[in-house]
């Protein structure tokens, strides 16, 4: 086969030692590229997708090892992987034919360096240039990649790039050296939505003009929905789909590929949708049964699967692999049999009519300073005029870039920050000026899920400590029998075996974890739980399984959220109603229906429409807002509308004035000039 | 049974190395000899007999005597038990001390944190055995107090060390999910700060005893350290230095005596941090 393909990896099997045992993160995945093609790999962490790249360029380092396959590259009948991984061949393959952009910008890009001399170097080494051209093709590199003042920027050392910035200079790098093959390793995770649909539709604009063939490695269902032709999924080490994106979506033949679409939620889902999660965990590689290793997931499984060794890849259609024993007439047998399921009903919740939370006009300074006398120098104005509410039993979602405000808000209303103005009316009490001492009635009533589930469970405390700290602290319980119970009833209440009490946060998994973490903000009978992005740590096939925990605990106990997220299409699942903010201002409030399908405000529109929707046949007809630049800094921000600068609509007043947020009708708000005709309601 | 785990596999990690077996064993025959030393030594260590003064090594004296004709093999005996106390105890000092101040620094921040800090280079600033000397000629010798100084002249370290746990283990999530439950401060520092910042503090303990007992003989033999008829093995070192000729035995014993201990007890420390923390290695 080989010479038919771009580049061709077969049977790759790569495994690590730990604790003297041989574990195969990678175990026989096979794939291939065409020039100009654009391939997805999607899968969830510890599927391999990294390992298997990494194992292609033979970056593997000790305690990993290379234990078979074979890599062949166009023009080249020989194995690749025959060459050492120092070879003259290896290097020329690495950065000259095949090129590698990382997930974290801030750290890929040398920063004692200037970024001119970065890329020159690298176009020196592999193209033959002299100096002076390489700083020729640099500048054209960087002017490809849209670095304004490319002239000027070539000087610049990285760190006085934004993450978005960086990230294109780490393109413009990967490009440089005419390469035939980029692989994009979850290079656009880190990002802003709107700065990862810009990224990523420059980087295959540039595949496309200069037939350069793009790897993107992901987790996100949507972004290779929207960017690849050919996606292969991967789980436990092994390839378990392959197909052509349409394809793919339309029909997908392997039993997790199928679980994975009806867990995720998406932006063109009806309200009232029911994910369904995948229950269990992904096999740990060092125990990965002989046997299929999704059997235990799987909802198709059937005692054949147990029994046979573990599927291979097959041809169910043409172009079209799955590695799953069953024949099309038993998958379709069973998945009638799945769908007459009864699928349990939406948590029907109650919104009350009362306010639990009423914020007015609220602001955060940060002041700035500066020199060794640590002089005030200036203010960073982190939330402005923030005003909403949020009705008993409502979710509000927040939705937001990185650096918005969102968090700064959610630690204004938990009061570790004191806001600078405003009332923060908490079911009715004006909470926003009290001190630590005043507030300590209030801490019970409301609590805060975070996002990172290893960071915020304290290492050396067991999880009953964790979960029961709240009892003991209000003295919410009246003896230890009380206490014990109360624990176990938390414990069950999301989910969680009582048994494991006595274990520390380590031993959990990070969706198991973040379930410690609920039933510790629920210890207190809270009347609010305001959840910091509770699931954008976990895995997709995870994911679900929170949401729908949060959802029914909302419709048993009544509680309020305010639910943050930058993912659009969790917040949308989840929220009654959603407010966007930019800048620390809020731009838009709606009812969540109202916000999607009657979206007023430039900014909310344009966020919108970066998110990727895991569905090609939907991603095409998707109206396509062009978004310019990236989130300024809140040093610098703009005068008038903060948004001015990046948009379309943009007239002569948002420059001068800032909009204020208006009533437009139907409980919907925003805060833009355009919408200043419709009279207020 | 989880506790147990851990412990097996500090105990394991600790011992895989032959030299940290070794120094261990070392460490542990000197503790026993001064926990044993009225059984172990033949004579009372005070007990001058002027008739055998400056004796070479002989069966009735093994290592023979000094100039008072006190017993020498006694006397590193005795010495041991010195040494031993205070080195722990000057280190216990040290650490609580400097941890608590620490913490505070560390905490707070503002200007308890510049005070603290200030405070702690003011003393960094001054060598430490010249430190120790300005303190005893202030306080006066004697084992206590030597503890005391030997303590308080090596603290700043662990206040460092431990205002830097605390700053970074102060932006962890579960310090603000921990105040947001409504605990107060010294909860918070003491349930929730103290053990996830404690193992580097213990890696440095182990490693402070060998300098602290160096601190220790090294102010003994400039006459400054345990007072004159208590054994101590600097001051042994001091008084032998000028029969070096007669009898090289009476200084070089205990000399020899100081540097096993204190190169078996460096080499334990590095095992355990190495156990305990491995991110720390190469560091110190």
């Amino acid at each position: 086969m080989s010479g038919k393909h771009l580049l061709e990896i077969k049977d790759i099997e790569t495994c690590f030692k730990t604790d003297g045992k041989m574990v195969c993160a990678v175990d026989g995945v096979s794939m291939y590229l065409n020039p100009g093609e654009i391939i997805g790999i999607v899968g969830e962490s510890g599927s391999g997708k990294s390992v298997t790249m990494m194992s292609m360029l033979q970056l593997i380092a000790s305690p990993g090892k290379i234990t078979g396959g074979e890599v062949y590259l166009e023009g080249n009948s020989k194995n690749m992987l025959e060459y050492g991984p120092q070879s003259e061949e290896m290097r020329k393959m690495r950065g000259g034919k095949v090129s590698m952009i990382f997930q974290e910008p801030m750290t890929s890009l040398n920063p004692v360096l200037t970024i001119g001399y970065q890329i020159r170097e690298n176009i020196m080494l592999h193209l033959k240039l002299s100096k002076e051209e390489a700083k020729e093709r640099t500048i054209q590199m960087l002017k490809m990649v849209n670095i304004p003042d490319a002239e000027q920027r070539y000087n610049y050392y990285p760190q006085q790039f934004s993450g978005g910035m960086r990230q294109r200079i780490m393109i413009a790098m990967a490009m440089s050296s005419e390469p035939e093959v980029l692989v994009a390793d979850e290079a656009t995770t880190a990002l802003d939505v709107t700065t990862q649909a810009q990224l990523l539709e420059m980087i295959r604009d540039i595949a496309k003009k200069t037939n350069t063939a793009v790897i993107i490695v992901t987790h996100n269902l949507g972004i290779v929905a929207r960017f690849a032709e050919r996606i292969y999924v991967m789980y436990s080490g092994r390839v378990m789909e392959n197909a052509e994106a349409g394809e793919l979506f339309a029909s997908p033949e392997h039993p997790y590929t199928r679980a994975l679409l009806r867990a995720i939620p998406r932006l063109d889902d009806p309200k009232d949708r029911i994910l369904i999660p995948i229950d269990g965990l992904p096999p740990n590689p060092a125990t990965r049964p002989d046997y299929c290793p999704f059997y235990d997931r799987c909802e198709y499984r059937m005692d054949r699967c147990k029994e046979c060794k573990r599927p291979e890849l097959r041809e169910v259609s043409p172009n079209h692999y799955a590695a799953c024993l069953l024949t099309e007439e038993e998958k379709a047998e069973k998945a009638a049999e799945i769908a007459s399921k009864t699928i349990k009903e939406a948590p029907q919740k109650t919104i009350g009519s009362e306010y639990c939370l009423d914020v007015k006009n609220v602001r955060k300074y940060f002041p700035v300073y500066k020199g060794i006398m640590k002089k005030k120098v200036g203010e960073v104005k982190a939330i402005e005029e923030i005003t909403f509410h949020a009705r008993k039993g409502e979710t509000l979602g927040i939705v937001g870039e990185s650096g918005c405000g969102k968090t700064t808000l959610a630690r204004c209303i938990m009061r570790v920050y004191k806001p600078e103005e405003g009332e923060i009316l908490f079911n009715g009490t004006d909470i926003a000026g009290f001190t630590d001492k005043q507030l300590q009635p209030y801490r019970p009533k409301m609590s805060m899920i975070f996002q990172d589930p290893f960071s915020s469970l304290d290492p050396r405390q067991t999880a009953e400590s964790i979960v029961g700290e709240s009892l003991k602290l209000h003295k919410l319980v009246k003896n230890k029998a009380e206490y014990d119970s109360r624990v176990e009833e938390l414990f069950r209440i999301v989910g969680l075996d009582p048994a494991l009490k006595n274990r520390v946060p380590h031993e959990f998994s990070g969706g198991q974890r973040q379930r410690i973490g609920i039933a510790r903000a629920l210890s207190s009978n809270p009347d609010m739980i305001i959840c910091d992005e509770p699931i954008s740590a976990l895995d997709v096939s995870i994911q679900a399984q929170v949401i729908n925990l949060l959802e029914d605990l909302q419709a048993k106990l009544g509680l309020t959220y305010l639910f943050i997220a930058h993912d659009l299409a969790v917040v949308k699942h989840i929220s009654d109603r959603i407010l966007v903010m930019y800048l620390g201002r809020v731009v838009e409030i709606a009812e969540c229906d109202e916000l999607y399908n009657n979206t007023l405000h430039p900014y909310t529109k344009a966020l919108l429409a970066a998110v990727p929707v895991a569905d090609p046949a939907v991603e095409s007809k998707r109206e396509r807002v062009p978004i310019r630049g990236e989130v300024p800094s809140l040093t610098n921000r703009p005068s008038g509308c903060p948004f001015h600068d990046r948009c379309d609509r943009v007239t002569e007043r948002c420059k001068k004035e800032v909009p204020l947020l208006k009533d437009v009708g139907n409980g919907h708000m925003t805060a833009c000039f355009l919408y200043d005709n419709i009279p207020e309601q | 049974m989880e506790r147990n785990n851990k412990l097996k596999k500090f105990v394991r990690t600790l011992f895989s190395r032959k030299i940290v077996i070794g120094a261990f064993v070392v460490v542990v025959v000197f503790i026993l000899v001064a926990i044993l030393a009225p059984l172990l030594a033949p004579y009372d260590p005070n007990y001058a007999d002027f008739a055998a003064y400056l004796s070479q090594p002989t069966k009735a004296h093994w290592l023979g005597t000094d100039a008072y004709g006190r017993d020498v093999l006694s006397r590193i005996i005795y010495g041991t038990r010195v040494s031993l106390i205070i080195g722990v105890l000057a280190v216990c000092i040290a650490c609580i001390i400097g941890t608590f101040f620490g913490m505070i620094a560390g905490y707070f921040g503002g200007i308890v944190d510049d005070i603290i800090n200030r405070m702690t280079e003011a003393i960094r600033a001054i060598p430490q055995v010249v430190l120790a000397m300005a303190l005893t000629a202030v306080f006066g010798s004697g084992i206590r107090n030597l503890a005391i100084i030997l303590g308080i002249s090596s603290m700043a370290g662990y206040v460092r060390m431990m205002r830097g746990q605390v700053l970074s283990i102060k932006q962890a999530d579960y310090i603000m999910a921990g105040k947001l439950q409504g605990n107060r401060n010294f909860q918070l520092m003491f349930k929730h700060i103290l053990p996830n910042s404690i193992s580097p503090i213990i890696v440095m303990m182990t490693q402070q005893v060998g300098a602290t007992i160096l601190s220790e003989a090294g102010l003994s033999f400039l006459g400054l350290g345990i007072s004159a008829p208590t054994a101590s093995w600097g001051s042994m070192v001091s008084e032998g230095r000028l029969f070096l000729l007669q009898n090289p035995v009476f200084a070089l014993t205990p000399g020899i005596c100081v540097a096993v201990l204190v190169i078996s007890l460096n080499m334990l420390g590095d095992g355990v941090r190495d156990a305990l923390d491995p991110r720390l290695r190469g560091e110190i």
